[in-house]
């Protein structure tokens, strides 16, 4: 299932959990190099739809490819190339910054060389540079986050997925985070990005908005303000979610 | 390789940054040894005797000194009503009635027979075996004197004695803390060994980071063994500085090879490690980890016989304790160290865990699951 144009393919996919489906049917695309929103409600289904996508859980039908790889089949080599922020926080605690960029860095095979390199351009990038031996647990939440994404992305995968990445930032520390999205897909990293915030939806190529387990609708927010006849992505995701 | 190396430098910085780490590696095994040694003991000393001596006659108290004369009693009372010291039993105050009813030296003269009475608390069964063995003992020798010294020399040419001579191997000097370091140290290894790898990674499902693990193209395989192997470095440590400790404490005897137990070790404690992580996948927090843990560990000791003799137990739990790990090694630790015994005397033990390994880490590595 190689495409050119689409990096994520899924057909008809089905997730469901006894007689609840969380995934209704899902049929959707994402384009090489684009910023995806993919919104929805809480308990709409969008973890369950990335965790699918990242191989972290089984579809229960459906035809999905990730960067080319059949979820199925080729699950480890689809690893390689995704990284995944999840909504919980991901990196050790009671580690420095550092240890934990050496961690992920090492479990991903990248060299120690390459390691060193990477942190470094990384925490220069961040202004981080005296926080490099600070550990997790003493640093303030935006600012984990943006070492979260950064570390989700220090292996050059193709895609990274965020799950609700901004959630409890403030909104400066949410402007530089969408910034940060801005150069990783700048860099040709495809983001596949959940979010509650509907001005973020506006930072996005495309969306789609999932309504119980289903997509409702899909297109570029412009366009979808067009076709719902209103000013903000606010409104379409209010129109819609109200049925 | 490299990968399971970054695991285990991850592992051990986050232990050693963990200020409990330290202590409990150090401070908890000298205070085990030094406690549970001292009060973990079989030793019968000071048995507390009240004396019922109805007959007052030379004999009788002859027999009453005999029980003081001995180290392991202590004539708590005398009385003359069987009553009263049947109350300071149900007092708790001793342990033992010895009663000696009235005409006992007159009927010990004229039908060279008579009766002596030993009433024994029997709550804790086995202390009251033994209570009874050597009171039996006292009483034994004691009427050998009697019938030496009441038989004519032409009789006794005639009369066959058999005398018996005790000499206890192994443990000469019948010291049970030479017995108990040996079984400590096999638990202090297996709180420390199952309790830190069973919520090892809990704790990674617990604070989220397991996922992000999930997410790598890493192997499970490298990430089981990137887990276990720091907390096997530690346990095998662990035993070193317990052995030492022992040693120096309380001088245990270590008449085996040192290799030998810690070949041992390594598969017990992998074993171990092992029933941690199986228990680490069947559970999603902390707490839930721990009690399962304790549920095991505590069933585990007390039919190790680290307290209680195994060959005592009941068929069907001998039969079942042979899937008690912690029995095992406790056998090979008392058989090397105390008995030098070699690979060909424990070699059945070894085996048994080195099967027990492979079957428990093949169920673990099955259970834990990169995908949900």
């Amino acid at each position: 299932m190689t495409d050119p144009e689409n990096i994520i393919i899924v057909k008809d996919l089905v997730k469901s959990f006894g007689s609840f489906t969380a995934n209704d049917h899902l049929t959707f695309s994402v384009r090489r190099g684009e910023i995806f929103g993919f919104l929805g409600a809480n308990g709409a289904g969008k973890t369950t739809t990335i965790k699918i996508l990242c191989g972290l859980s089984y579809p229960t039908s459906g035809e999905l490819s990730v960067a080319g790889f059949d979820i199925y089949t080729q699950r480890e080599k689809v690893k390689r190339n995704i990284g995944y922020m999840s909504q919980r926080f991901s990196l050790y605690d009671d580690l420095t910054v550092f240890e934990n960029i050496r961690f992920y860095g090492g479990i991903y095979g990248l060299s120690r060389k390459e390691i060193d390199a990477r942190s470094k351009s990384l925490m220069e990038r961040l202004g981080f540079e005296n926080s490099r031996n600070k550990l997790i647990r003493d640093i303030p939440l935006g600012w984990k986050q943006k070492l979260a994404f950064s570390v989700a992305i220090l292996h050059n995968p193709k895609i990274v997925f965020l799950d609700e990445p901004t959630g409890g930032v403030d909104p400066i520390t949410r402007r530089q985070f969408w910034d940060m999205i801005y150069e990783a897909a700048h860099r040709g990293i495809t983001v596949f990005v959940t979010t509650h915030y509907m001005d973020e939806a506006e930072y996005c190529d495309r969306v789609s908005i999932m309504v119980d387990g289903r997509i409702a609708a899909m297109d570029t927010p412009d366009n979808l303000k067009l076709q719902f006849g209103a000013p903000s992505m606010n409104d379409v995701f209010i129109k819609l979610a109200r049925g | 390789m490299k990968t399971i190396l970054y695991i285990i430098q991850k592992e051990f910085l986050q232990v050693f940054r963990n200020k409990s780490m330290l202590p409990i590696i150090f401070v908890v095994p000298i205070v085990q040894l030094v406690i549970l040694v001292n009060a973990a003991t079989f030793e019968m000393k000071h048995i507390r005797i009240s004396v019922v001596d109805l007959d007052l006659s030379g004999t009788s108290r002859k027999l009453t000194s005999k029980f003081q004369g001995s180290p392991f009693y202590q004539v708590q009372s005398t009385s003359f009503s069987y009553r009263e010291a049947e109350d300071e039993m149900k007092q708790g105050k001793v342990d033992m009635i010895l009663q000696i009813p009235a005409g006992f030296e007159k009927r010990l003269v004229k039908e060279s027979h008579a009766k002596v009475q030993f009433v024994v608390n029997a709550i804790n069964g086995q202390t009251a075996g033994l209570v009874n063995a050597y009171s039996t003992m006292i009483l034994f020798d004691y009427n050998r004197e009697l019938v030496m010294e009441n038989a004519n020399p032409a009789q006794m040419a005639g009369l066959r004695n058999i005398q018996t001579d005790y000499s206890y191997w192994y443990n000469p000097k019948l010291n049970y803390k030479t017995y108990m370091v040996p079984g400590i140290l096999v638990l202090l290894i297996t709180i420390i060994g199952l309790l830190l790898s069973g919520m090892n990674i809990v704790r990674e499902k617990e604070i989220g980071t397991i996922e992000q693990i999930n997410v790598t193209p890493i192997k499970k395989i490298q990430f089981i063994a990137g887990k276990l192997i720091p907390f096997w470095i530690i346990g095998l440590f662990e035993l070193a500085f317990g052995l030492t400790v022992g040693k120096l404490l309380f001088n245990i005897p270590m008449e085996g090879s040192l290799g030998l137990i810690f070949m041992s070790a390594s598969v017990y404690l992998f074993v171990i490690l092992s029933f941690g992580l199986l228990i680490s996948t069947i559970t999603n927090t902390q707490q839930q980890a721990m009690l399962v843990s304790f549920f095991f560990m505590v069933v585990f000791i007390l039919m190790s016989g680290l307290f209680t003799a195994i060959e005592s137990m009941p068929e069907w739990a001998q039969n079942l304790d042979r899937l008690n790990p912690v029995m095992y090694f406790i056998k090979i630790m008392r058989m090397v160290l105390l008995k030098g015994s070699t690979f060909a005397d424990i070699s059945h033990h070894f085996w048994s865990l080195v099967i027990y390994a492979v079957v428990i880490i093949s169920i673990a590595i099955r259970r834990y699951r990169k995908v949900a």
